[in-house]
């Protein structure tokens, strides 16, 4: 039973559905952090099956740059971690909610 | 195995817990990658993902101390079944669009090409996508002064030296960022 291109793509979407899900419920900074990155892996999914199933490269191009985008936004958002935790001593996106101290 | 490992992601209240999830979904991702014909991506998901963003990650939360932060009543409570409905509603979009527009043809043609190899990718990466592949390098710039910055002990903004540019707000930022 050869694989079908459907089932990647729905897969794909279970898998973005529970990145939506998990940023909407999670009050955790960090845990909201990685499901924003299970959500770049669904579209991830999402075009390497097309790229494997068109027959097209292009697609598998733009997983490398999307995979560099997720490590530059992994850096950065880190860091915003660290520095909010270092002001206000608490992971909670609650205690976030203003910009100013 | 993928589906399993996200529900259990979410699932998790302690976040050390739900990294690990995280790696065993961006694992089964790569061995899917690998069934598609794309062992480049793969490799580069298991060594990207697995290896650098979730060490960070996990870097992270060891450093932070999450578990005495968690012990909290949870405010909002009443907004658990909204997200979960509006999600959905956001999968059955998903699945209408998947399985009602027939545009294309489904069915593979099982041969072997080298779509997907690491030589194909960097011809494609360097002769056609040459200029998406130059703004990466400046993003990745980018970020790494980004991070530095962001990262620097002492707060968001520069020692009190250059006071020049700044307002007065400043002053507060620094006296919080040294506590």
């Amino acid at each position: 039973m050869t694989p079908q291109l459907s089932w990647y793509l729905a897969l794909s979407a279970v898998l973005f559905t529970i990145g939506v899900v998990g940023v909407m419920i999670k009050r955790n900074v960090i845990s909201m952090f990685m499901c924003i990155e299970l959500m770049l892996n669904a579209v991830n999914l999402t075009f390497v099956a097309f790229s494997s199933f068109f027959r097209d490269v292009s697609g598998q191009l733009f997983v490398f740059i999307v995979m560099t985008v997720a490590a530059a936004e992994a850096a950065v958002g880190l860091g915003i971690i660290i520095a909010i935790f270092r002001n206000r001593e608490s992971l909670d996106v609650d205690e976030a909610s203003v910009l100013k101290l | 195995m993928a589906v399993g490992c996200a529900i259990s992601m979410v699932a998790q209240r302690n976040p050390l817990y739900s990294a690990i999830s995280l790696i065993g979904v961006f694992i089964s991702l790569a061995c899917l990658y690998v069934t598609l014909s794309a062992p480049f991506i793969a490799a580069v998901q298991v060594i990207v993902y697995a290896g650098a963003i979730m060490v960070l990650v996990v870097f992270v939360i060891m450093l932070l101390n999450v578990e005495q932060a968690e012990r909290q009543p949870r405010r909002l409570r009443s907004l658990v079944p909204i997200a979960v409905g509006l999600a959905a509603v956001l999968f059955a979009e998903a699945v209408f669009i998947i399985f009602f527009v027939q545009a294309s043809p489904s069915t593979p043609t099982r041969n072997i090409s080298n779509v997907g190899l690491t030589s194909s990718i960097g011809a494609g990466l360097f002769t056609s996508y040459l200029l998406p592949f130059e703004i990466t390098s400046i993003l990745l710039l980018m970020a790494i002064v980004g991070a530095m910055t962001l990262a620097r002990r002492g707060g968001l903004l520069p020692p009190a030296n250059d006071a020049v540019a700044r307002g007065s707000s400043p002053t507060v930022r620094e006296g919080a960022g040294k506590t």
